[in-house]
């Protein structure tokens, strides 16, 4: 049973920077409390205060934060360090920075018993294999003599929260738990959270910047922006009737508006064909097949002014069927035709040309821009070495695709660090542009983004498809993002190509079944969206045995 | 900030938000950024690079430091400001004539040991496998060889000249430039800007000079600092060997063991070389650990 938490007028700084100002809150026992809001609003940092703890370099400079009828700030270390793990506990984003590898699950999910001395070694494993049966995690029973290692990301999660409750805390603390997996294996994550939270009637406190998610987990949303509360509401109102500004801004981006396709499929020229492409790492045996095959057997084709999307779970072969097509890894077999013209399978061989047509956009805008380049000499570079522009032609033309990317031309003579993470997106996408490539690869250009700024990201990349009629191909692991933007979804898993879908067919069914799956786990944005989902997973499993019988 | 319901117009408005601009300041600024104890040191490093510049032409004017007196060992005194030496001859000057040997011995060295290092290791990274296994195996092999036997057979080879020792310990510390260089190299290697760069069609150059040496040039110029502190200090163990610069011209190194025999009477002959050099070394570190922007760049993202 959880205990209410109050939270008093929470200020936390940064030096002369407030990063939290002013909260108050209060969670009832055993609700949940959601905190959305775009990267550097402070949510972490507010779920980081409510232990009592500050990063380094950051101070909590006013406020009270109750737990129960524990006053948390008011307490010295060494009662905060009682509290943690025992009255309080954390998940964090990362399970797999957060396990010892080379210590036994086991070990680490009773150590909170262990340090804060609650029972005995024996009392507590019998506690935690009911924990992980609860969790939904295989073969209760011995999952925790094995190391971290040797269980899935999705299970690393389950085992991290089995280890946060194993000291029945009164408050839990989520930080996007689910963010770093995949959508099949999330769906999962969030049905274990949520029940052991509601059989618990634990009081939670849920970090996200998904308002999907969040949806299906809490009770009440405490939307913040820059540190400051914008709204806090039930999470049906908010879904329903959101009051301020900014969250009808985070609804607008967090439900896929369908852009526009530049001209439609079919009519126009191929422009590139994949062919029975295979691609692998490794040693080359004698048949020409490398030790590790990445990519088997892939055919694509893709007309002029297009967008195809690829999408798979992580380790499906995304990222490589981009890099086979862009030169950069050699096929073992099968062949990329542009343009009628059949694609040499390395950088080396093909000629300028042929490189200029097809760019590549990178998903880390932190690395895909050099940090000692000026955006001057960024976006000079490609025009310079291409078509030879330099003196005023050259500034016109810079200057132009600063203005295509809708960034205000006083950023040319910054340094990357000096860019937000959307600008740079920006940026990368007009150092694409400066090429006048007839083909973009898109590799998860808006996964590192927020979602305000990545649908402002996917809306410029739909309005340049119009403008200029460059063609994509738009790899992706989230179905909401491939489908607001592409004519065409490839899926692929484990390096095959297992559908086609055209953008007619999306919601007309049925498809390949792990097209369907993809589909059902991206979570909805409306409350009980995940028990409709379990509803119709207990009468599918019913109706299947009733089939048997 | 005014939102409004449409995402393109917030992330517009977020767009025009004002980034504060850093760089931009004055030299003042910039000296500033040193801190107390890197000041302390820039200005000890200054003070002996103005020694090795200036230094022969103030004693030209200098009546004291040209003669040799009859007293050998002499203390601190109004004539010697610091003694001197076992012929008799004032050790301010011989110091200062000296700081020419070990500083531009050592600079030279370095510079020749940092810069192939660096240039061989963007080759290493920037090209293939091939290329970088050859060199990183064959100077794996030069760093196998102990340094100081290695000076040996060099002088011993070629006979012992200024020529002789900057080459000698150039190749003594390419090894260890070109390790430190590589894997920071390597590693930018990876990063999208590059693999970018490699679509766009760029020669192997162009992603070594431009692409890679500007983000490895801050770790680099710290390297080399370090680098010229064991420069300094393998000459000077050279020469006390006799093995560095040969009489009657003298280094550092070579003034300590000169002069030797000063210890026992607690003479500053030998005192006085012996602190050139550890004030040469601490200042160069001081400066190093304090340049401007680097504690910054430890603040900062990555």
């Amino acid at each position: 049973m959880g205990a209410p938490l109050t939270v008093q007028g929470l200020s936390i700084c940064a030096g002369a920077n407030t990063l939290v100002d002013n909260l108050s809150f209060s969670v009832q026992p055993g609700e949940v409390l959601a905190l959305i809001g775009e990267s550097g609003s402070g949510k972490t940092t507010t779920a980081l205060a409510l232990m009592g703890y500050a990063r380094s370099g950051c101070r909590i400079s006013a406020g009270q934060v109750q737990i129960g009828d524990t006053d948390v700030l008011a307490l010295d270390a060494a009662r905060q360090r009682g509290l943690r793990g025992r009255t309080v506990s954390y998940i964090a984003q990362s399970a797999a920075a957060s396990f010892n590898p080379s210590r036994t699950i086991m070990d680490q999910v009773v150590e909170p018993t262990v340090i804060h001395g609650l029972c005995k070694r024996a009392e507590a494993e019998a506690k935690a294999v009911q924990l992980f049966r609860e969790l939904a995690l295989p073969d209760p029973e011995n999952i925790g003599s094995r190391y971290p290692h040797q269980v899935s990301g999705g299970q690393l999660q389950r085992l991290m929260a089995a280890m946060a409750l194993i000291g029945d805390p009164e408050l839990v603390i989520l930080d996007e738990p689910t963010t770093a997996l995949d959508v099949t294996t999330q769906i999962e994550v969030l049905r274990a959270f949520r029940r052991v939270v509601r059989e618990r009637r634990a009081t939670a406190v849920y970090v996200s910047h998904d308002l999907a998610v969040v949806a299906q987990m809490a009770d009440h949303i405490l939307v913040l922006r820059n540190g400051r509360m914008s709204e806090l509401n039930a999470t049906g109102q908010i879904l329903s009737a959101p009051a301020d500004d900014y969250t009808k801004c985070l609804l607008a981006a967090a439900r896929p508006a369908v852009r526009a396709s530049g001209q439609a499929s079919g009519d126009s020229a191929l422009l590139l064909h994949v062919d029975q492409l295979s691609c692998g790492y490794g040693a080359v045996d004698a048949k020409g097949q490398p030790a590790k095959l990445i990519l088997e057997d892939i055919n694509l084709k893709l007309y002029r002014g297009q967008a195809i999307g690829v999408i798979g779970e992580s380790g499906s072969g995304k990222t490589t069927l981009a890099r086979a097509v862009a030169g950069l890894l050699k096929p073992c077999h099968g062949s990329v035709m542009f343009d009628g013209h059949a694609l040499k399978p390395t950088l080396q061989q093909r000629s300028p040309e042929e490189l200029r047509r097809i760019q590549i956009v990178f998903q880390m805008a932190d690395t895909a821009l050099n940090p000692s380049q000026t955006i001057w000499r960024i976006l000079a570079r490609p025009l310079q070495f291409y078509k030879g522009l330099h003196g005023e032609p050259l500034k016109q033309r810079i200057f132009e695709l600063l203005d295509l990317v809708k960034l205000p031309r006083t950023v040319a003579d910054r340094l990357p660090g000096g860019l937000s993470g959307g600008q740079k997106q920006r940026v990368n996408l007009a150092r694409a542009l400066a090429a006048e490539p007839d083909l973009i690869l898109c590799d998860e250009v808006t996964s590192a983004l927020d979602t305000v700024v990545a649908a402002a990201v996917l809306d410029l990349m739909a309005e340049l498809r119009r403008e200029l009629g460059v063609s994509y191909l738009f790899i992706s692991h989230d179905l909401h993002t491939v489908r607001s933007v592409c004519d065409e979804i490839v899926v692929m898993q484990h390096g095959r190509k297992l559908s086609q879908v055209a953008r007619a067919d999306y919601e007309r069914g049925p498809h390949h079944p792990y097209y369907d799956l993809l589909a059902r786990s991206v979570p909805e944005l409306r409350q009980g969206w995940l028990d409709d989902m379990d509803r119709a997973a207990a009468t599918a499993t019913s109706s299947t045995r009733e089939a048997l019988a | 900030m005014e939102t409004s319901t449409s995402p393109t117009a917030v992330s517009a408005a977020a767009v025009l938000a004002p980034v504060p601009r850093e760089r931009r300041a004055g030299p003042l600024r910039w000296l500033a950024g040193f801190g107390p104890s890197g000041l302390l040191g820039l200005a000890v490093l200054l003070f002996w690079l103005f020694a090795t510049l200036l230094g022969p032409w103030l004693l030209s004017h200098s009546a004291a430091a040209m003669g040799s007196t009859s007293n050998v060992f002499a203390p601190i005194s109004a004539a010697h400001w610091l003694g001197t030496d076992y012929l008799g001859r004032d050790m301010l000057a011989l110091i200062i004539q000296g700081a020419r040997y070990t500083i531009g011995v050592a600079l030279l060295a370095t510079l020749l040991a940092s810069g192939t290092g660096t240039v061989l290791a963007l080759l290493a990274a920037a090209s293939g496998r091939w290329i970088d296994a050859a060199l990183s195996r064959g100077l794996d092999t030069l760093t196998a060889i102990p340094s100081k036997m290695f000076a040996l057979i060099m002088v011993a080879g070629f006979g012992s000249s200024v020529t002789m020792l900057v080459v000698t310990a150039a190749i003594i510390y390419v090894p260890g430039a070109y390790r430190m260089a590589r894997s920071l190299a390597v590693n930018i290697n990876a990063l999208d800007y590059v693999t970018v760069a490699r679509t766009r069609g760029e020669g192997t150059p162009y992603i070594m000079l431009r692409e890679i040496l500007p983000n490895i040039l801050g770790p680099m110029l710290a390297d080399l600092g370090l680098r010229f502190v064991y420069v300094v200090l393998l000459l000077a163990s050279l020469s006390f060997l006799g093995l560095g610069i040969q009489p009657p011209a003298a280094d550092w190194g070579s003034l300590v063991r000169e002069n030797i025999g000063a210890l026992a009477m607690g003479g500053a002959s030998v005192i006085v070389p012996a602190l050139a050099i550890a004030s040469l070394t601490i200042a160069v570190n001081l400066v190093i650990d304090n340049l401007p922007g680097r504690s910054a760049r430890e603040r900062g993202a990555r």
